[in-house]
């Protein structure tokens, strides 16, 4: 447990700094970012690239050392006898020993680059998963999640990863290239240039290859992901497509996906083989006028066999890291726009934040005040709340209804300051909401939302999410009041069940009491249920009623629902029709008044049927 | 806060602790790797895929033992043109013939490895393709009892992970064939161009293969955990970007940053051990081939000084040692990609083998549109699981145009009853009939065709509107759709949206609402056009106004058919000719809404309770009526 604990402490003290770096640099290329943010690790790049430069060194050696000892063996350099073999010998000595120290440096230009590659990967999720926490909800509203997690995996991997395939490769590249083309040059210029010309070709070739692939790979991963889209609404909709007899439909449907990106990946095939296959072929073409032309040269006197041998070896060597020329271009492409999405998410600016100076809010009383309150959705042009005033008092039960679009929904929203409003004022006990800190704020007001979202975890844990010091006694307490006690002690492992994406699946009933449950573990001074009993049936939600009134009887409840049966009970019920209240009072100051509020009682209890039937015979 | 609010709280025991009921994410990933790397059922099933393109196959085989051979042949090219044409003050000759062999050989390398590469690509995709589609396929047939049970992510990663990893194992399967003839290539070449020197050479390959064994147990572990680590941690980031609106609402940002740094950080470490595994090798693998180098300097060095040996040969022997090593660390390879693959193609197997509960008689009749459009059950017994009894001994007529509602608390069978119209399931005794005959004498199809239904929960598909509501009525043209949608009353809204009926729904309809859903799955229902419809009523509260136009919708829906609807509403129960109400899987009492109360049962009892939906009944009351029912 200990070690565990150091690393949670040395990781927590860190964490500031690296949100900090990701956050640096607002306004620069993306490239210099991620490479700046790479050498926030200046001793492993240093090594990685020190490291490279050696490697690459001792890689050209090799060749010469063969050609040499090939001479030797030939005995052109020294006098057959004595001196002969230990000369070998010691130029045998020499490559192994080059070997194991190239071998030795290319482990630590590997390790080194990759390390750095996987610390700036943990440092950026941990900057990426706090910006996903800190942007407000408008954030949120207008992403999908989808291509946030894209942009928290795939971009994420193509800017960690710039360090080792494109800066370290540019070195190794360079030192290999340039270096080796000096060495084949001062030794014979013809014979070198013969020697390079495969570079040139290759390099393009496979940039080109590289590009080709990458953009046809995002082209693909759309069409698989639309095959995905087919599979996953055919299993998810398995019931419509039986009772619709479609299997047939489907299976075509399947087909035409299938097709598509089947006929893309053959054309990715083809991109590949066509250019590997030209850039070995082109390769081999410049080893046979090497051979020709440099065997034409033994013959004439003017070459040793070593030396032609050291060429060939040469051209060998170069080989690989040439064709992987392309992946380096790849790498800065796909860091370029990775990176560029990246941080611009980084450097989104959080629209709900703690004022300066902000402290805590007191809850005393528990008195909740919206005074002429005006929202209009950010691009929206009609706005949602135009003057909403009323005040709910600790221990009130305030019902607010509605038409779709009223503005019941948002009215919540604004309390625990999801969204920022536009004018006017939302006070609990005095305190402007938006000048007391988010996180006091969210602790004092709890929304029970219309979805429940559930974690991955047991039943235990979701219900304490939002307190997860609670004791097994406050969560029973609160389950019990949920009225969700008795299923879950029904289940073979009890509180222990895990539910979410990959456990059991709950009832939408289930989901909402456990997410009512949720908040009542946290005490808040005032909860908001947001349609969030739709699911479950009127005996239910009025036990629950009740056991919330015994459990803390001194808060403010806001009660949202489409359902009048509960809004019987409110003290006040507020009409909010067109983002205004315009009606306002008990059930049966709203019955007498004879409006709007009775018009929707009537509509939904009993005489409407006979509406129906005389309107629809019309 | 007060005494009481921490009695009910732990405290930390040091700080930095983290707390004791809250985690992110998931602990584990459902993936397994180590198993069997030759499992011959699994092989013979695998095959049945590949067959079909047996002879792409045996040519791309071909053209690797092609490849392979010019692999081998181009070092002993060079090292003849040393040896026979580079002979100071020869002539050119020899040169230009071992110049021309290395052309020949080259052009038989370069086109073998396009054969090779092409087939074998294009032949991994097909099978790959080939076995999605074949469990897809079977998923369609399969008893919704198997359905009901399975989780849909489970059968996508089936449909997906599997797949890939077989598509891998078939293209560096062929490959393999090349590599394992590559390395007896060389042994053989190497032996027969200096037996002494070839010996001496090859005797650092079997070291290799034993550092190989002994690091490859812990190297895979190391590298399962980064992969394990890694889906964690993404899946953990995952979960984060989905709840965040949940996260924000219950103010766990801290708890989550801590704990998700944790699983990011045990993902660094697992991943930097990776690398070390992966990276010790590069060392190993270069000092050997140095010291092969070294043998061939020092040993046939001092051959050639001997004369003993031509120059030729050590310069080939050189350029095999540059190879030399890589069909192994291949070959080793290839081992884990096998084990992946067997485990892969069991599942895919475990899909394909699923049996199809339903099938059509060899002799069934297709159903059509001039039948009388009745339904009847004939003293059905229906179970999920025999011991308990879903339906029991249900009888009842619905006459040809009839709307019968069926009414009973939860768990009295009612959506049974409706999925066995559509023969879902099969009765365990007794028989439903439609227009007249057993539906198990029915062809599926027809049987679909004729009988219409509209599920609780509306679903869309990703699409346009016009597709959604036209689904696989093909020759519904889109007057016909827009007939129905003005029907339902869905017109309106649907003219509103951006581009009306061409508007994308994205993600199955979460741009609408749920009652706007469901009138365009009414609109879908009177595209189909069946003779008889089934109705299984919403039960979520929509909102008034909506479920005014849902209500509207059902009865020009409803006109001119046999219609079976569970209803929850009582208005739609009292429009209905016929009420029957079940309970506990019997049928106990059936009429028109006058009789039934006249009757004074369940269903008077029920109705005087004043409640707007019999869903809305609390259990203990419906007992109570029951109860006082009974007593009657």
């Amino acid at each position: 447990m200990t070690s565990h604990t150091a690393g949670r402490d040395r990781s927590r003290g860190d964490a500031r700094a690296h949100l900090a770096a990701a956050h640096a640099g607002k306004g620069q290329s993306p490239l210099v970012r991620i490479a700046l943010f790479s050498l926030r690790h200046p001793w492993q790049a240093s090594f990685a690239i020190g490291a490279t430069i050696v490697a690459s060194v001792l890689q050209l050696l090799i060749p010469r050392l063969l050609g040499h000892a090939v001479d030797q063996a030939q005995g052109i350099l020294t006098t057959a006898g004595e001196g002969a073999e230990q000369a070998l010998f010691w130029s045998a000595m020499t490559l192994l020993a080059v070997s194991v120290a190239r071998g030795v440096f290319t482990l630590l230009q590997n390790y080194f680059s990759e390390s750095v590659g996987h610390h700036v990967g943990y440092e950026l999720r941990l900057a990426f998963y706090d910006k996903v926490q800190k942007l407000s909800y408008s954030y949120h509203d207008k992403i999908h999640t989808g291509d946030l997690i894209t942009m928290g995996l795939l971009d994420l991997d193509g800017v960690r990863m710039f360090f080792a395939t494109g800066m370290v490769r540019v070195v190794l590249l360079s030192v290999l290239i340039g270096v080796g083309a000096y060495m084949l040059l001062t030794t014979d210029v013809v014979l070198g240039l013969l020697a390079l010309s495969f570079v040139p070709f290759v390099a393009w070739r496979s940039s080109v290859a590289q590009l080709t692939l990458r953009a046809t790979w995002i082209a693909l991963q759309d069409k698989l992901s639309g095959l995905t889209r087919v599979m996953e609404e055919n299993l998810g909709g398995i019931r419509v497509v039986r009772a619709f007899s479609a299997q047939d439909f489907e299976l075509a449907k399947f087909d035409d996906a299938s097709r598509a990106a089947l006929e893309l990946s053959h054309q990715r095939v083809d991109v590949r083989v066509r250019n590997t296959s030209a850039m070995t072929f082109s390769f081999f073409a410049a080893m046979g006028l090497v051979l020709w032309f440099g065997g034409n040269k033994v013959i004439a006197g003017e070459m040793s066999v070593g030396t032609l041998a050291s060429f060939l070896t040469f051209m060998t060597i170069l080989q690989m890291p040439v064709r992987q020329l392309g992946l380096m271009v790849n790498s800065f492409a796909r860091a370029s726009i990775c990176g560029d999405r990246l941080f611009s998410f980084f450097d989104e600016p959080l629209a709900i934040d703690d004022a300066p100076g902000a402290t805590d809010l007191v809850v005393g009383e528990g008195t909740l005040r919206f005074d002429d309150v005006h929202f209009t959705y950010p691009g929206a042009t009609h706005p949602t709340l135009d003057g909403v005033s009323f005040e709910a008092r600790a221990g009130q039960t305030v019902g607010i209804v509605g038409a779709p679009g009223a503005g019941k929904s948002t009215l919540a929203h604004l309390i625990p300051r999801f969204y920022d409003i536009d004018s006017g004022s939302i006070t609990l006990d005095g305190q402007d909401v938006s000048k007391v800190t988010l996180q006091s704020l969210r602790r004092a007001v709890a929304v029970v939302q219309q979805d429940t979202f559930l974690f991955t975890t047991t039943i235990e844990n979701n219900i304490a999410y939002g307190d997860p010091w609670s004791k097994e006694t406050k969560i029973e307490k609160a389950a019990e009041s949920a009225q969700l006690h008795n299923y879950i002690m029904g289940l073979p492992a009890g509180y222990d069940t895990v539910v979410g994406e990959r456990g059991v699946s709950l009832s939408g009933g289930q989901r909402q009491r456990l997410s009512i449950a949720r908040s009542l573990v946290l005490k808040p001074a005032v909860m908001v249920f947001d349609d969030s009993t739709a699911a479950i049936d009127a005996g239910t939600e009025h036990r629950i009623r009740s056991a919330i009134r015994r459990y803390a009887k001194d808060r403010v409840t806001l009660v949202i629902s489409h359902r009048l049966s509960s809004l019987l009970h409110a003290d006040t019920i507020l009409f909010l029709e067109d983002g205004k209240i315009v009606e306002q009072g008990s059930h049966e100051e709203l019955l007498a008044l004879g409006g709007r509020y009775r018009a929707l009682y009537e509509l939904q209890t009993r005489p409407v049927e006979d509406i129906e039937l005389g309107s629809a015979a019309q | 806060m007060s005494a009481t609010d921490q009695d009910d709280r732990e405290t930390a025991a040091f700080p930095g602790q983290r707390p004791p009921r809250a985690s992110v994410g998931s602990h584990r990933i459902e993936e397994e790797i180590f198993g069997k790397a030759y499992d011959p059922k699994t092989v013979r099933r695998i095959w049945a895929f590949v067959r079909p393109y047996r002879l792409k196959i045996y040519l791309s085989i071909g053209a690797v033992l092609v490849f392979t051979a010019t692999q081998l042949a181009i070092p002993l090219i060079i090292g003849r043109a040393i040896d026979s044409g580079m002979t100071q003050g020869g002539n050119s000759t020899n040169l230009l013939w071992a110049v021309a062999a290395f052309a020949v050989a080259v052009i038989f390398n370069f086109g073998a490895s396009f054969v090779q590469e092409t087939e074998v690509g294009k032949v991994a995709e097909n099978v790959l393709f080939d076995m999605r589609r074949a469990m897809f396929a079977q998923l369609q047939r399969v008893s919704l009892s198997f359905m009901d049970k399975t989780e849909v992510g489970r059968l996508m990663s089936r449909l997906q992970g599997d797949v890939n990893s077989m598509q891998e194992f078939l293209e560096t399967s062929v490959i393999s064939v090349g590599d394992m003839v590559l390395l007896v290539g060389i042994v053989v070449v190497l032996l027969t161009l200096d037996f002494r020197l070839g010996l001496l050479t090859l005797s650092t390959m079997p070291i290799l293969f034993i550092v190989r064994i002994f690091w490859l147990p812990p190297a895979k572990r190391a590298f399962w955990a980064a992969h394990e680590t890694n889906s964690i941690t993404a899946g953990a980031m995952a979960e984060g970007i989905n709840g965040v609106r949940t996260v924000q609402n219950l103010d766990r940002q801290k708890v989550n940053f801590d704990l998700f740094d944790d699983k990011a950080y045990a993902n660094l470490r697992t991943q930097l051990t990776g690398s070390r595994f992966a990276q010790v090798m590069v060392p190993i693998v270069d000092s050997l081939t140095g010291i092969a180098m070294a043998i061939v300097v020092v040993v046939g060095g001092s051959l050639v000084l001997n004369g003993g040996l031509e120059i030729g040969v050590i310069v080939a022997f050189l350029f095999y040692i540059q190879r030399f090593f890589d069909p192994i660390r291949s070959l080793t390879m290839q081992y884990s990609i096998m084990q992946r693959a067997m485990t892969s193609g069991r599942r895919i197997t475990e899909v394909l083998d699923i049996p199809a509960s339903i099938n059509d008689k060899p002799d069934a009749i297709t159903l059509t549109r001039d039948m009388d459009g009745s339904v009847e059950f004939a003293n059905v017994n229906f179970a999920y699981d025999p011991d308990r009894p879903v339906l029991r001994n249900v009888s009842f007529k619905v006459k040809p145009g009839e709307t019968v509602a069926l009414v009973g608390p939860t768990g009295s069978g009612k959506t049974s009853a409706m999925a066995l119209v559509h023969r879902f399931y099969e009765v365990q005794s007794g028989a439903v009939l439609v227009g007249g005959h057993d539906v198990r004498d029915i062809t599926q199809q027809s049987l679909g065709e004729q009988v219409a239904m509209v599920l609780q929960e509306a679903f869309l598909f990703t699409g346009s509107v016009f597709d959604n509501i036209r689904y696989n009525k093909a020759s519904a043209t889109r007057a016909d759709v827009i007939a129905a949608a003005t029907a339902v009353g869905a017109h309106e809204f649907i003219s509103r949206m951006p581009q009306g009926y061409d508007t994308i729904l994205e993600q199955r309809g979460s741009n609408l609402s749920q009652g706007q859903r469901q009138l365009l799955s009414f609109a879908r229902a009177l595209v189909a056009d069946a003779k008889i419809l089934v109705l299984d009523e919403a039960t979520a509260n929509i909102d008034s106004y909506t479920e005014r136009q849902i209500q509207k919708a059902l009865l020009i829906l409803l006109k001119g058919r046999t219609g079976m609807v569970i209803a929850h509403r009582l208005a739609t129960i009292r429009g209905a000719d016929r009420i029957i109400v079940l309970q506990n899987g019997e049928m106990i009492e059936t009429g028109n809404h006058d009789q039934l109360m006249a009757q004074g049962g369940l269903y008077a009892k029920l109705y005087n309770m004043n409640y707007a939906s019999f869903d809305d009944i609390p259990d203990e009351l419906v007992a109570e009526a029951n109860a006082r029912a009974a007593s009657t």
